[in-house]
């Protein structure tokens, strides 16, 4: 009877996860659909136009400016990232190894604010400093990103490393291969699952993010036309203009939620798949 | 089976959410408390007036909320807040809240220190925020492309601006958008290109303000009407405010009141309702 009890207990803690995704999804469908219906979904998509005091909510700049700005988050902390992972497992030494897990760690407890600050007062004068343009670009929201990401991509990738049975290495060495050929040969390739999936979670969290990407990328409402162009994501989006916004406008921002959360759950069963398939 | 557990799930969650919600109005409605919501343009000088405001009534506590001008109205109506506030006229659509003039406010044309450019005229203003005008040389300094900035749609600043000065223009979807006076004041002090609007109570020596149709920003010519980016910060309230909220209107409204607010950098009123 008891044993039954805990059972149930344990069932319910896990289907309240459940039902709390349902809900939310449920909420924002609800919320944002108006505004969609009402623009109509391919104006609503691909419309370039984002107006609210006139009804005009074409959210395409964001769309497009969310991608750009994850993908070049992506180019530079996914690299930096597993080589960080690589060199932590197979060729620091136990006492950098330490200071470097611990580091990374700290690196993960900074808040995104003071990122976005950081990025606000260091990165964005260097690259209108030297690069030109207003500072506030694409660029300055990767940089800022790269950095917030690099704690999910490190972390994950060294456990998928780790997990690896140390014959493979032992085998490769013994084949004759020099440690590098070895980890570039077996441990990378063998790993590659969990590195995926490391670097999908960290694609999440840049996709996600909202505050620091507010403070450096300017928010322009226009597509942006290059690395040093202002951009706007979708998050900042909704944040910047939800405290004012109400009625179809309030509505519109829903509908960017609804957006975003198909485009994260999009690209997350491409990735789930993707790693299936390199698995077998 | 399933069923069962989905009804006890959503039974613990409405528990949970009324908890909740319980605990927030508790925490809200201290006997002695105001609470006023809304523009963040006008947050800060309430926020000087509520310091001054206990050391009169130590017994009020006076909570100041930011959230922007429509947010304010739709605090007042939800409940959320006794006060609202304003930096803009009401909407019509907004014709179940009341507003109360306390001050009035220039919106400043502010560029880089550095930047020679001294006055610019209401049109050519408009022209540089629809994108028609892009570079400096247009304004005769040099060759170099405007780093425009505006405020996020919504914001009272960003409305009053786009009233005053765009009048039915579009703004240009290229420029920059920060979402305070401060990260506009601080985007244009540090570069040389930039140009922005931002509250004229909030100009400091990190940035010029430009004159507008050849008058000078400042407390006189705001007040006398000459010049031209003057918009009113209210009161938003429903029906009649409750005698807590009416007395802390009525030492804004007061001798005292406006005094802080003159000192501040806005222009002071005399009380009347402004519809």
């Amino acid at each position: 009877m008891h044993e039954r009890r805990i059972e149930r207990l344990l069932t319910c803690a896990a289907l309240s996860s459940i039902a709390i995704l349902a809900l939310i999804i449920l909420f924002i469908f609800k919320e944002g659909i108006g505004a969609v219906r009402h623009t109509g979904v391919l104006n609503f998509l691909v419309g370039s136009r984002w107006s609210p005091s006139r009804e005009v909510f074409g959210i395409f700049p964001m769309i497009v400016g969310s991608l750009w700005v994850t993908v070049g988050a992506l180019l530079l902390g996914a690299p930096l990232g597993i080589l960080c992972a690589v060199f932590l497992s197979e060729f620091a030494p136990p006492k950098i190894a330490n200071l470097a897990r611990v580091s990374v760690q700290m690196l993960a407890a900074i808040p995104s604010v003071v990122y976005g600050f950081i990025g606000l007062v260091v990165v964005v004068p260097l690259i209108r400093e030297y690069l030109g343009g207003p500072g506030f670009s694409v660029m300055a929201s990767s940089i800022v990103l790269a950095t917030m990401i690099l704690p999910t991509v490190i972390s994950i990738s060294l456990d998928a490393i780790e997990a690896l049975p140390s014959s493979y290495k032992e085998g490769a060495i013994a084949l004759g291969a020099t440690k590098w050929q070895a980890v570039a040969m077996v441990i990378l390739p063998s790993a590659r699952s969990g590195i995926l999936a490391a670097v999908i979670l960290g694609m999440g969290r840049a996709l996600g993010e909202t505050m620091a990407v507010i403070m450096v990328a300017g928010n322009a409402l226009s597509v942006p036309t290059g690395a040093l162009a202002p951009v706007r994501t979708l998050t900042s989006g909704i944040a910047l203009e939800m405290g004012y916004a109400t009625g179809l406008h309030r509505q519109a921002l829903f509908g960017m939620g609804i957006v975003l959360l198909l485009l994260i759950l999009g690209l997350n069963l491409i990735a789930s798949s993707v790693g299936r398939g390199v698995r077998r | 089976m399933l069923a069962k557990v989905l009804v006890r799930i959503l039974m613990l969650l409405a528990v949970a959410c009324s908890l909740c919600v319980l605990g927030c109005t508790v925490e809200r409605r201290g006997e002695h408390s105001i609470t006023v919501a809304g523009s963040t343009s006008v947050q800060p000088f309430i926020e000087v007036l509520a310091e001054e405001y206990a050391k009169e009534r130590p017994d009020v506590t006076v909570n100041v909320q930011g959230g922007g001008s429509s947010a304010g109205v739709r605090a007042v109506l939800t409940g959320a807040a006794e006060l609202g506030m304003s930096s803009r006229a009401l909407k019509p659509s907004e014709s179940a809240v009341r507003g109360i003039l306390m001050a009035q406010d220039a919106i400043a044309v502010v560029v880089h220190p550095g930047n020679p450019v001294l006055e610019v005229d209401t049109v050519t203003l408009r022209k540089i925020y629809t994108g028609e005008i892009t570079s400096w040389q247009q304004l005769g300094w040099l060759d170099r492309r405007i780093t425009v900035i505006a405020r996020e749609e919504g914001s009272g600043t960003r409305g009053a601006f786009d009233e005053m000065v765009m009048e039915d223009a579009e703004v240009w979807p290229g420029c920059l958008v920060q979402d305070s006076n401060g990260s506009v004041r601080e985007t244009v002090a540090h570069d040389r290109f930039a140009i922005g609007y931002i509250s004229l109570g909030l100009v400091n020596a990190s940035i010029r303000a430009l004159s507008i149709d050849g008058v000078d920003p400042c407390f006189e010519s705001a007040s006398s009407g000459e010049y031209p980016l003057v918009r009113p910060f209210l009161f938003v309230v429903k029906d009649e405010p409750e005698a807590l909220a009416k007395e802390f209107i009525d030492f804004v409204l007061g001798e005292h009141g406006q005094a802080i607010l003159a000192e501040e950098g806005l222009i002071p009123v005399n009380a009347r309702t402004a519809n």
